[in-house]
């Protein structure tokens, strides 16, 4: 570091007077100073100072080392994680234009995740750092219980890695009780019974099955294993664990455009305000528009959440991107407010795929923008993982039957055949998937110890 | 105000515990694959840097995503027109969303691995005692002797009449330089003769060469009864030893015999594709083998392998023949294997048999490939064999 520790201080109150002054209400802040290899850590346990072991976050350390070391990709400038207090590290190898555009960073992320809807109502901010050490501990003793062990602790894991994503994704969601469904599902029928219209032909109404399991096609796979599965009581406690990380993660899964876009934006609002020394000014435009730029052929979050923002701010003011930022995740605020202007602005356009090659099918005309806009709906946050819901639970043979919600977007065969091979093995009897490949119906079966 | 908490580097890293654990399910899905790597694919004779792509089960995170038939948005320079072509599904690499960009990186530096990878693998699932394969390129073979520079001493044979001659022009010309600065009239010295001081002899210095020149013979019965699948095992099982050979010698060269009722010598393509019908004289390939050995690769000077895959069928009156020779060639090759793949049901005296009861040299082995599970097996057999030969 060329710089001191006062130095960053200093430049950090003033940040923090500006982005009070701006109306950011963020949770208290703490900043680390870590050196490259901590950080490297860091990003491949998300942030957190204690998880629980697994091979997974030895290949994500692997797989960013040999990212960096290639020059495949940029060292990352901070980490921060949704906790309250907030925390966020700083690398100590960074230049002290990129710690003050960095912490400028951080107080937008923090603003945002304590007033995003997603983050209000899913996790708990204060319990963060206590709940990701404490599953730590559990999975911990676990591993050294000679009954279990650690092979016995990694293959739950796996599994359980394999279904984190299949959780319920909509935020704030109320879970309606079993006999509250079961009362419902009679009504319908004895509604339906009673009104039939005289001119159709009689049809006998058949009773539903209220001891069917499940009542409703249930999206929360893990939770339902844990329910009706055949596992011991660590064994579910692990897949509780992973669970609940999961529903932590899903709001960030959910608003990375949004997040990240929110705090370019603000970065970018103080730095300018903060009379910055000339040369310091220089790199400050420099760095800002390499987080920023487009990168063609992908899609940069940080560069498309930070258009909008800024379009937003421009059309409606300042109070608009304030409500914008409580209520929305990705899919809404692109449904909402991805305009036509915006597509053009940000040269975005439609690819397909035919045949092992890529075809542009929609450019931002008059015609195109809306599918534009539809398709990327389409891929961010949870939308981009297939919907998966349990249908049946075979009284008889104990088959689990999953239902792959098709929406025209195929699974990987491979992807899913091994992941029904993970289900299986903690189902511990027959599974099955219905989905549809080259538009048509198939199955996928898995019977315990494939794997 | 936010507090700042300048971090001592944390002394305990702690991924390595995942690291190690992550490293070691990478090589052992390797190993997991290595039977069906062997035995799929086709790449005798290709060089050593080739990439051979492993399918490694358990290190992809598998989760339900979607696949091939999807679109995507992604960010362009404006230019772009419906129906243009952008690029092709092996090149491209984000698709939008920041899923799908981490899977191509994550298949370069997870599915490929040289074919030096593997045969260390190899070697490493063989756990021979106290193996190390760098000393056995360090067997000395036959010494040469080389010139390298002069002496003063020698015998006469070795004068250096050249080197002599300057050394005698050296000493006369420092004779006239002496007499110019002491100023002593020059002395017409007229011929200068020869002195002891002047002769030098070549210095022959003894080279001893690593042992360098292998030959491998693979030997084939290519009657109607080998077929594809046959032939497919019988080229993995060249392969690989042929590889294993590469590592003990520099030059490694290899001979292609096929044999049905006669035995000709021919080109590694004909070898693997080209079928022939008709009966089997094992002892065909044999003798094939022992004239080329004669003619081209003489004993001393190479080290040869023969390795015979057949069947195992063969003419009962050529069985005598067969063993005659096989004695022939033990006596000769370093080492020398016979493979019998697949033998057919319906033919009942077993060449295995006939060969393990008549053949009892060291340097002799026989095994039986079933199916490509038994090629890795077999193999260790053999290495083994000739790990125990030296």
């Amino acid at each position: 570091m060329k710089y001191d520790l006062s130095q960053i201080q200093g430049w950090s109150e003033k940040i923090e007077i500006i982005a009070h002054r701006a109306g950011l209400d963020y949770y208290p802040q703490e900043f680390e100073l870590v050196n490259y290899e901590d950080m490297l850590s860091y990003e491949a346990y998300i942030g957190m100072p204690s998880r629980y072991p697994h091979w997974s976050f030895g290949k994500s350390y692997e797989k960013l080392k040999t990212l960096y070391q290639y020059n495949l990709t940029g060292l990352p400038y901070e980490m921060v994680i949704n906790s309250d207090p907030c925390i966020a590290y700083l690398m100590k190898d960074n230049t002290l234009l990129l710690q003050i555009l960095t912490i400028a960073h951080v107080y937008g992320h923090n603003d945002f995740f304590k007033n995003n809807r997603l983050f209000t109502e899913e996790t708990e901010a204060e319990y963060t750092l206590e709940m990701f050490k404490s599953h730590a501990r559990t999975i911990k003793s676990f591993i050294n219980d000679p009954s279990i062990g650690y092979e016995k602790v990694e293959r739950i894991l796996d599994a359980a890695h394999a279904l984190k994503l299949q959780t319920p994704r909509v935020a704030g969601e109320k879970k309606r009780s079993q006999e509250d469904l079961k009362k419902s599902l009679m009504e319908d029928y004895y509604q339906k019974a009673s009104q039939r219209s005289i001119l159709e032909p009689y049809r006998e109404e058949m009773p539903p099955d209220i001891n069917k399991i499940p009542l409703q096609p249930e999206e929360d796979l893990l939770l339902f294993i844990i329910k009706y599965g055949k596992l011991e009581d660590w064994e579910n406690s692990i897949l509780e664990i992973v669970r609940s990380e999961t529903r932590y993660f899903i709001p960030q899964i959910e608003t990375k455009v949004m997040n990240e876009g929110w705090a370019s934006f603000w970065h970018y609002e103080i730095l300018k305000e903060l009379d910055l020394p000339s040369a310091l000014y220089l790199e400050f435009i420099k760095r800002h528009n390499e987080v920023v730029r487009p990168i063609t052929g992908q899609l940069n979050p940080y560069y498309l959440g930070f258009e909008m923002i800024k379009d937003l701010m421009r059309v409606h003011g300042k109070e608009k991107i304030f409500e914008v930022r409580a209520c929305e995740r990705d899919e809404s605020f692109l449904r909402r407010y991805l305009t036509q202007e915006l597509c053009q602005k940000l040269n975005l356009f439609e690819y397909v795929k035919k045949e092992n090659e890529y075809f542009v099918e929609n450019v931002p005309d008059d015609d195109g923008w809306k599918s534009i806009r539809n398709t990327l709906c389409k891929f961010v946050g949870m939308s981009g993982v297939p919907l998966i819901q349990a249908t049946d639970f075979s009284a008889k043979d104990g088959t689990l039957t999953l239902e792959h919600v098709f929406d025209g977007r195929e699974l990987e065969k491979t992807y899913a055949e091994q992941t029904l091979k993970y289900i299986a093995d903690i189902w511990k009897r027959k599974v099955v998937l219905k989905t549809k490949i080259n538009n048509t119906e198939q199955q996928i079966l898995a019977i315990t110890g494939d794997i | 105000m936010a507090i700042f908490r300048d971090l001592n580097p944390i002394e305990h890293d702690r991924s390595v515990e995942d690291r190690r654990r992550h490293r070691q399910l990478v090589e052992k899905s390797i190993k997991k694959n290595l039977a069906d790597i062997i035995s799929e694919e086709s790449i005798i004779g290709e060089s050593k840097n080739k990439k051979i792509k492993i399918p490694i089960r358990g290190l992809k995170e598998y989760q339900f995503i979607y696949g091939n038939n999807s679109s995507g948005v992604s960010s362009g320079s404006g230019n772009e027109k419906r129906g243009d072509k952008i690029g092709s599904a092996e090149k491209r690499s984000g698709k939008g969303n920041q899923g799908a960009g981490d899977q191509e990186g994550e298949d370069i530096y997870e599915t490929e691995v040289t074919i030096e990878d593997v045969i260390n693998y190899l070697f490493e699932d063989l756990d021979l005692p106290d193996f190390d394969k760098n000393k056995l390129s360090e067997i000395i073979s036959q010494s040469s002797k080389k010139k390298s520079g002069y002496q003063r001493k020698g015998i006469p044979p070795r004068l250096a009449k050249k080197r002599s001659m300057v050394e005698k022009i050296k000493r006369r010309q420092s004779m006239k330089k002496t007499q110019r600065e002491e100023h002593l009239e020059e002395e017409n010295t007229g011929r200068v003769p020869f002195i002891e001081d002047d002769l030098r002899y070549q210095r022959i210095k003894e080279t001893k060469e690593r042992e360098s020149n292998a030959v491998v013979l693979c030997i084939m019965d290519v009657s109607g009864s080998m077929d594809q699948i046959r032939k497919y095992l019988a080229r993995s099982f060249f392969f690989l030893l042929h590889q294993f050979i590469k590592i003990k010698y520099f030059d490694v060269e290899i001979i292609f015999i096929a044999h049905s009722t006669t035995a000709m010598e021919v080109s590694e393509k004909e070898f693997f594709h080209k079928g022939e019908s008709g009966g089997t004289y094992i002892s065909s390939g044999y003798k094939k083998a022992l004239e080329i050995i004669e003619q081209r690769y003489s004993p001393e000077k190479w080290n040869i392998y023969a390795f015979h895959v057949s069947d195992g069928e063969n003419w009962e009156q050529d069985n005598n023949e067969a063993v005659k020779y096989a004695k022939a060639l033990c006596s000769l090759c370093n080492l020398f294997a016979f493979a019998e793949v697949m033998p057919s049901p319906y033919y009942k005296g077993s060449l295995i048999k006939i060969f393990s009861d008549e053949i009892k040299a060291d340097n002799y082995t026989v095994v039986s490939i079933v199916n490509k599970e038994d090629l890795w097996p077999s193999l260790k057999k053999i290495l083994k064999k000739e790990y125990e030969a030296g």
